[in-house]
């Protein structure tokens, strides 16, 4: 990582770190606290973290559309669940079935569907974006659902869960301890990446597109070329979300290719703060939280989407960046 | 020659005219609720994600009105009413703070509203299906069915309400404020137009339209929570289709999709002919993305 040259931390007195070292010792600090959870919470607990961790996954592959290119993907469900389907056909076909080839086949699931869908809703701006890109998550979902020999229908596909195999090197069942560090190096790296691209030129022209589309064409860049790579980095993200959430849970059902996931994504980047990529992680491990609070309080029936829906309408109104950009607003103050 | 008369033998004419009834029927419904949405959003720039729930919404409300009073047109009316109010109150909480804002602040917050009222609903009346039964049961014979006189009375009364809001639009004073706001806000408030009040009273007016539309539509399939993303997601590809904000071509596009799918259901199951439209959607992006029914494509 680049230093800034302009780094505003750099006081006069010469002891404040730079950005970048306050960065990367609060990454490095919150990777350990996750590396170590594992070792100290109960089985549910431990769970509980992996899935927001994936959520978390899902989340922010969505906020390089939403809160960089300035689109709203009301679609990605699709790439999560064709991610997860693409898992479950490499890992029923082929025996013994392999991590890495599920990963592989659920990432190239997620992409075709991305291909699909950026190349019809990128000549669409804003409104015209979600809508298009949650009609065509309903495609997928049509298809998943009444294609019954090939993806199971409404039952979807049941699994066993490959062995966390490096070639050569090491070779074991997954624990839910070791699944949790697996999804957790997955989630990193996919965060550093994500990082790395929204800092690189290319972000850099995805976000001049969020600032201002007509001009940015006016300077030259090919528009409709970045925004398809952002939609295609996207969705192959969350479909390497959904490829770990059938390795976590041992199916795919089609329930998770509904409009609902997508939505969910969108409150996970709202709540957390939009165009920070940790906010998203954030907004999936608060609303997880609150849900299986409001479980544990009220009973599993609680309609906890009517609180979380209300709060969700005032953040929108009242405080648009987030809890994350809160947070920040407030440190800073 | 021998292989069009196989064609034309293999055709089932009967089945035709039968689903070209039922695609009409669908379509002035769907006509309606598109109606509503594209009202909202060719007047304040909103794309109303709630849409579809205002219709579930309405439904049920019909549902509670018919099974205290027992009348259908009361509930008709009732049900329109209320959720013409609860459009009104939605419209001066959650979208009037929002205004000059970025547009997509709005659809995300239609779309929480749209989760609240959705769950709201099922946690009020269940997961299971409420009928209201049809005003009239008279039928008559359509090939070898007993179509009942009800499903084309909706088609009149959809009719009815989508050209008597036209005239309204056309004559009414109101309806003079709203496309004079919809032609120039800055000048329709210089001229005394109480903007804010067009604006709140637009969004009740959609949403009692989608609300009548799901009442007259509860008799035909049932009433759950789940039903209005399906409508609404039909309506947004009308509205797509038709071109956004354009009142006629929303109508046609409605016509148009509904025929189509009725027709694909002849060959193939009825939850895949959704699929139909979703091409139709595809191409209209490809080809005319302005909408197929727009006059001179700019």
């Amino acid at each position: 990582m680049t230093t800034a040259p302009l780094d505003k931390s750099a006081t006069l007195n010469g002891t404040r770190l730079s950005h970048t070292a306050v960065f990367w010792i609060g990454f490095c600090a919150v990777i350990a606290v996750l590396i170590v959870a594992p070792l100290v919470l109960p089985e549910f607990w431990r769970r509980f973290l992996t899935e927001i961790l994936i959520w978390g996954l899902l989340a922010m592959s969505s906020d390089l559309l939403i809160g960089y290119t300035g689109m709203i993907s009301f679609g990605h469900s699709a790439f999560f669940g064709l991610g997860m389907y693409g898992a479950a056909g490499a890992l029923l076909l082929v025996s013994p079935p392999n991590l890495w080839l599920a990963i592989l086949a659920g990432l190239a699931g997620a992409a075709g569907a991305a291909l699909f869908v950026a190349f019809f809703s990128i000549r669409l701006r804003d409104i015209y974006f979600a809508i298009t890109t949650l009609i065509f998550s309903q495609i997928f979902y049509v298809m998943i659902f009444t294609w019954t020999a090939v993806t199971g229908g409404e039952n979807g596909l049941i699994f066993t869960r490959p062995h966390l195999s490096i070639p050569f090197l090491y070779d074991a069942r997954f624990s839910s301890t070791t699944l949790h560090w697996f999804v957790l190096a997955v989630v990193a790296g996919s965060y550093l990446i994500l990082r790395r691209v929204t800092r690189s030129p290319f972000g850099m022209v995805l976000q001049s597109i969020r600032e201002n589309e007509p001009r940015t064409r006016a300077i030259g860049y090919a528009v409709e070329r970045y925004k398809m790579v952002s939609v295609m980095l996207s969705g192959l993200f969350a479909g390497l979300a959904g490829v770990l959430y059938a390795i976590q849970n041992e199916f795919a059902a089609p329930d998770f290719v509904y409009f609902l996931t997508s939505g969910d994504t969108v409150m996970y980047n709202v709540i957390g703060g939009i165009g920070t990529l940790v906010g998203p992680i954030v907004g999936a491990g608060f609303f997880q939280l609150a849900r299986q609070l409001l479980a544990q309080l009220f009973g599993d029936q609680f309609p906890y989407l009517i609180p979380l829906g209300m709060l969700f309408i005032v953040m929108i109104i009242f405080l648009p960046q987030g809890i994350l950009g809160f947070a920040r607003r407030w440190l800073n103050r | 020659m021998d292989a069009l008369g196989q064609f034309l033998h293999a055709v089932p004419f009967d089945l035709i005219i039968i689903q070209t009834v039922n695609g009409i029927v669908t379509g002035m419904i769907l006509a309606l609720i598109a109606s509503g949405l594209t009202l909202i959003f060719g007047i304040m720039d909103v794309v109303n994600f709630a849409h579809g729930e205002l219709f579930m919404l309405g439904a049920y409300i019909g549902f509670v009105v018919f099974v205290t009073t027992g009348s259908f047109w009361l509930a008709l009316i009732g049900a329109s009413l209320i959720v013409a109010i609860l459009g009104a109150a939605i419209q001066v909480v959650a979208l009037r703070p929002l205004i000059g804002r970025d547009p997509l602040n709005t659809i995300l917050a239609t779309f929480g509203i749209s989760l609240v009222l959705q769950n709201y609903a099922l946690w009020q009346f269940g997961p299971v299906v409420r009928k209201i039964p049809e005003p009239i049961s008279a039928e008559f014979t359509l090939f070898y069915l007993q179509y009942p006189w009800y499903r084309i009375l909706i088609a009149v009364l959809s009719a009815g309400i989508i050209g008597g809001f036209w005239l309204f639009l056309k004559f009414g004073k109101f309806g003079v404020w709203i496309r004079a706001t919809a032609q120039d806000r800055v000048m329709a408030q210089a001229m005394g137009i109480p903007v804010p009040l067009v604006y709140t009273g637009v969004f009740a007016i959609g949403a009692a339209m989608a609300a009548a539309s799901g009442v007259l539509f509860a008799p035909m399939v049932g009433v759950n929570h789940t039903m209005g993303l399906d409508w609404v997601l039909k309506a947004f590809i009308v509205v797509v289709v038709g071109g956004m904000g354009n009142f006629g071509g929303s109508i046609a596009a409605a016509i148009f999709i509904s025929l189509l799918e009725a027709y694909a259901s002849i060959w193939v199951d009825p939850s895949q002919a959704v699929i139909v439209s979703f091409v139709v959607l595809i191409l209209t992006l490809l080809f005319r993305p302005t909408g197929l029914f727009v006059a001179s494509p700019r």
